[in-house]
């Protein structure tokens, strides 16, 4: 019994330790490069502020918010709250709870966050590079945080930047 | 019986050390444990450039490039600050002055989770990767 009591207290007190922050949280990856392209697409534009008009009238589409934005530097960031249920994790989760008794936390709501970065591009700087980036914090039925992420599926990207090829036509049309 | 016992003392001690580890209010707050100017050394860099925008700028794409989403951005104050997650939360602000009359100074504080970073090795990390980005030296500031 003592014995499972000082484990369990040296467990804590390692717990308590600075947590690490994994060294390769900061440094550039092979994969940097590869990210950069999905997420990036060039427009044939010198007018960076009709870019980002474009861009939070596309954010504004997709149902998103405008939390923050510079001009001077080209970046807006856009957040919403969504519903996070997932069916199989329900599935998943009567079973458990079926077989065992215990009732498994599924996933319930998130907040999703885009945010877009411009910056003229090229030598003659006559492109406007736009990189976008998602990120999304899932929390449980407990309101526990169960996932942090970046979003990095291709897809994603390719419809987004179909969405704001559209958005910069209809700006161009002023519609 | 005399093992029970000294198994007991050492529940009292390590108990001891968990309730000593614990900081207080102020000290949380204040990072009172930290030194101020050691923290500037390793979180400081400086540049051989007076273009803030394009400084700015290079910042912000760098900490894309390492997978931050920028939260907030002032090109009048100088600083930009970020969160990446990947499984973590990491949260740098990032924030820029000039330094005499051709450098800038580039100064990066980052809080992993819900603790500070004080370690000099991930702030080196990031200041070789703005280089990069930059195509300038990081200059070491006394």
């Amino acid at each position: 019994m003592l014995k499972k009591t000082i484990t369990v207290l040296l467990l804590i007190a390692l717990a308590g330790c600075q947590p690490a922050i994994p060294p390769e949280a900061l440094e550039l990856s092979p994969q940097t490069l590869e990210m950069r392209q999905m997420q990036t697409r060039y427009f044939d534009t010198k007018d960076e502020a009709m870019v980002l008009s474009a861009s939070a009238a596309l954010l504004q589409d997709m149902g998103f918010n405008i939390d923050e934005s510079e001009t001077k530097l080209g970046y807006i960031l856009g957040t919403k709250d969504r519903d996070a249920t997932d069916a199989g994790q329900i599935v998943g989760a009567v079973l458990v709870a079926a077989l065992t008794g215990t009732v498994m936390p599924v996933d319930k709501s998130q907040k999703m966050r885009a945010c877009i970065v411009t910056h003229p591009y090229g030598e003659q700087k006559d492109k406007i590079a736009v990189r976008v980036t998602f990120q999304r914090i899932v929390w449980n039925t407990q309101n526990q945080v169960s996932t942090k992420e970046c979003l990095a599926q291709p897809e994603i990207y390719q419809e987004f930047f179909s969405k704001l090829s559209k958005s910069l036509f209809l700006e161009a049309q002023n519609i | 019986m005399t093992t029970r016992r000294n198994v007991f003392y050492w529940v009292v001690l390590l108990a001891v050390f968990l309730i000593c580890g614990c900081a207080t209010t102020q000290e949380r707050l204040l990072d009172s444990d930290t030194s101020q100017v050691q923290l500037r050394s390793i979180q400081t860099r400086a540049f051989d450039t007076t273009d803030r925008e394009k400084t700015l700028r290079t910042v912000m794409a760098t900490l894309q490039d390492l997978g931050f989403v920028i939260d907030q951005a002032d090109a009048t104050l100088g600083t930009v600050t970020a969160t990446k997650l990947n499984r973590y939360a990491l949260r740098v602000t990032v924030s820029i002055r000039p330094r005499g009359e051709t450098q800038t100074l580039v100064r990066v504080n980052c809080q992993y989770e819900d603790k500070p970073v004080t370690d000099p090795v991930p702030y080196q990390r990031f200041f070789t990767s703005l280089e990069k980005g930059m195509f300038l030296a990081a200059q070491q500031v006394d």
